[in-house]
């Protein structure tokens, strides 16, 4: 199959090997990798801060970039609602309203597209190590994305998968949320940080680079070097 | 910046602030989860039970013209008296107004969020009236001058000791650390209450338009004696409350009590058709319904937000809310705290003083996901975000994305910034969590990750060169 990446602009530059995590667990499952070089952002920060006239203007990029892809994956679970949630709402009524609709059905998050859309589960990843999964609140809740990163994980071999206390709780990040109320945000962090290193575990993994962030941020600052946080990508592409 | 929001992000940073007041709230409300996920599960099928729930009262809502004139009529035929109240002053008249009529003196409340929405007790003790809460946790909060902490579970940010501390202050009683002693304690100073009062005033979790009855929801009995032993009766309900049938209250009661404690069935479940009638012993002589909008209409009119309307008040979008386990009740400043609450004030109280609850959500979801009436709540926090944008932008906002967009749209100019982030990172140090920080609301808490010095960008493109 030939399929098209979307990879979300924080990731582009501060995670970028999640990108090439992703290509690789993908060309070794025997696909074609493409990547649009003009695409940035989703344009979720100006759709979740209220100015969605400036969050279409770079959304129809979007639409363009990937109007012809047969599948679009993205690295991350919070951008992929973007495109399969939330698009057809900011286009409603517009003229890009059926590329919208277009986009948002050929659209999947990374661990929803193995588990459903290629029907893997075991990509033949070797990982040591004791992890623990977060769930992104837009993968979990906005795509309904529960079980297949789970599924994914339990097939690596040598990893053990622990669940924390507080795994369906966000995180705290929330995009804006994160710098326009710090004080709620960071509190959110101490309360998911506190329950993954409950676990002690060695990893934490998520489908969301984003999560990671603030939760990697929290850790640093409050916990260093106790637990290190991985793209499940990452963790898939290990061998 | 409003003073609401302002008052807001000192609060915040105060409650969020309180350590071990943040860890007992939430193994409270872990409690809570747990037994209301035992007992959602003796229901066959939630999801269906809540589309079900979701359609009765979206018809509801979408029909209180007939429905609410079914009810004024069928409760009227029994002797009973409608007030429509347009908004919180007209509410307040009106019971003030009956209260002077009838020679009133004083008066007993069960829990009613609408009193609290229409500041009732405030208007009834300036003119007198010896005004008391029979709820306990509405008692206790009235003993500490203070609002509801959470519009189910008024006083859950409480520990024992604090309420010992405040009945011996207030009621000069023994200090105990019992919940049983304290029980007894407020019980005992209540029902010389309930004798002594002319008026009681309740609130209403349904009002059956096919029978003309308001449905009264309690864990205390204290709505029973509220409603039934002195003279008048008055009870002050919003004009969503309203359920077609009868047989609705089959599925709306066990819900309800689900959603908001847990419980299969709340302890007591009471439906009031009228005052007393010729040849019954006891009961109210006279009951009157106050039908309060103040701005609902407003609300009805959202045709993409209409479904709030359908909210019962049962609390589970605060239980599992992680912003309210957070910054707790107070914070918001609201008479209907949570995420519920930052849906609805703002169409109550004016969008431009109340967006900022709108803004303070991760947009998490877990609210939707609990809501037994399917209300889309977290979403609604984003249309908010957006009707307040769209009547009146923030300038600064505005500069801010327009130099996103700028951004966005020209890719080379993003590789241009993606290759200088790593030299700015070098000098970030400088002015690290300073003033001169420009992502200093970030860093005074958490450490930012390094920019990559090659992004994926031009990692493909690298790749793609050495392919050919």
């Amino acid at each position: 199959m030939r399929v098209t990446l979307f990879i979300p602009c924080f990731i582009d530059s501060l995670y970028p090997h999640v990108g090439v995590a992703m290509v690789k667990v993908l060309e070794r499952l025997g696909h074609e990798v493409l990547y649009p070089e003009g695409q940035t952002c989703c344009g979720q920060p100006p759709f979740n801060s209220g100015y969605w006239d400036e969050a279409r203007v770079v959304a129809s990029r979007q639409l363009e970039f990937f109007k012809d892809a047969e599948v679009v994956v993205s690295a991350s679970g919070s951008c992929g609602a973007m495109f399969k949630v939330f698009y057809p709402q900011l286009f409603e009524g517009r003229p890009e309203e059926a590329a919208a609709k277009s986009l948002s059905s050929r659209c999947f998050e990374f661990s929803d597209f193995l588990v459903n859309r290629l029907n893997v589960r075991d990509v033949g990843a070797r990982f040591d190590g004791k992890v623990t999964f977060h769930d992104g609140c837009h993968g979990l809740r906005e795509l309904g994305t529960k079980q297949e990163p789970r599924e994914l994980l339990r097939a690596v071999k040598g990893l053990e998968l622990v669940e924390m206390g507080e795994n369906e709780s966000c995180c705290g990040f929330g995009g804006m949320f994160a710098v326009k109320y710090p004080e709620i945000s960071t509190a959110m962090a101490e309360v998911k940080c506190n329950s993954i290193l409950d676990t002690g575990v060695e990893y934490v993994v998520s489908n969301d680079s984003s999560c990671l962030m603030q939760i990697q941020g929290w850790l640093d600052r409050n916990s260093p070097r106790t637990v290190k946080s991985l793209h499940l990508a990452e963790v898939l592409a290990n061998q | 910046m409003s003073t609401t929001q302002n008052q807001f992000h000192r609060d915040a940073e105060r409650t969020t602030a309180d350590v071990p007041r943040r860890a007992f709230l939430r193994k409270a409300l872990r409690g809570y989860e747990v037994k209301r996920d035992e007992t959602k599960a003796t229901f066959t099928d939630w999801q269906k039970a809540r589309n079900v729930a979701a359609n009765i009262k979206y018809d509801g809502v979408n029909h209180l013209d007939r429905y609410l004139l079914e009810f004024e009529e069928k409760f009227t035929a029994r002797g009973g008296k409608v007030f429509w109240a347009s908004n919180s002053a007209q509410a307040r008249e009106y019971i003030l107004q009956l209260a002077r009529d009838r020679g009133v003196r004083s008066i007993i409340k069960s829990k009613a969020m609408t009193s609290e929405e229409i500041h009732l007790n405030d208007a009834l003790e300036s003119e007198g009236y010896h005004v008391v809460e029979s709820d306990l946790g509405e008692f206790i909060q009235q003993l500490k001058h203070e609002p509801p902490y959470h519009f189910v579970f008024p006083c859950m940010h409480l520990k024992r000791d604090e309420i010992s501390a405040l009945f011996e202050k207030e009621l000069g009683s023994a200090p105990t650390d019992s919940p049983e002693e304290l029980t007894m304690i407020a019980r005992a100073f209540m029902r010389r209450q309930y004798i002594d009062a002319d008026m009681g005033i309740s609130g209403g979790n349904f009002l059956v338009a096919e029978t003309g009855m308001v449905s009264i929801t309690e864990n205390e009995g204290n709505a029973r004696l509220t409603t039934g032993l002195p003279r008048i009766h008055v009870a002050l309900v919003g004009i969503e409350k309203v359920l077609p049938k009868l047989s609705d209250l089959a599925l709306f009661l066990p819900m309800l009590a689900t959603a908001g404690t847990g419980q299969h069935m709340t302890c007591y479940n009471s439906m009031f058709g009228g005052a007393r009638q010729p040849g019954e012993t006891d009961g109210p002589e006279e009951f009157h319904v106050v039908l309060l909008d103040n701005h609902r209409t407003r609300l009805l009119a959202d045709a993409e937000q209409r479904d709030a309307l359908g909210c019962i008040r049962c609390g589970a979008c605060l239980n599992v809310c992680p912003i309210f386990k957070n910054i707790g009740g107070h914070a918001y400043g609201t008479t209907y705290q949570g995420p519920i609450g930052s849906v609805i004030t703002p169409h109550f109280r004016g969008l431009q003083d109340w967006k900022h609850l709108s803004g303070a959500s991760s947009l998490c979801g877990a609210c939707t996901d609990a809501c037994p009436v399917k209300i889309d709540i977290h979403h609604h926090l984003l249309h908010n975000r957006r009707n307040a944008v769209d009547q009146k932008p923030v300038w600064w906002e505005k500069i801010v994305w327009f130099g996103y967009v700028q951004t966005m749209t020209r890719p080379w100019f993003l590789r241009l910034a993606n290759k200088l982030a790593p030299l700015a990172q070098k000098l970030h140090p400088l002015v690290l969590g300073g003033l001169f920080d420009p992502v200093r609301n970030w860093t005074k808490t958490r450490d930012f990750p390094e920019v990559a010095e090659e992004s994926f960008h031009d990692w493909w493109a690298k790749r793609k060169e050495q392919s050919k």
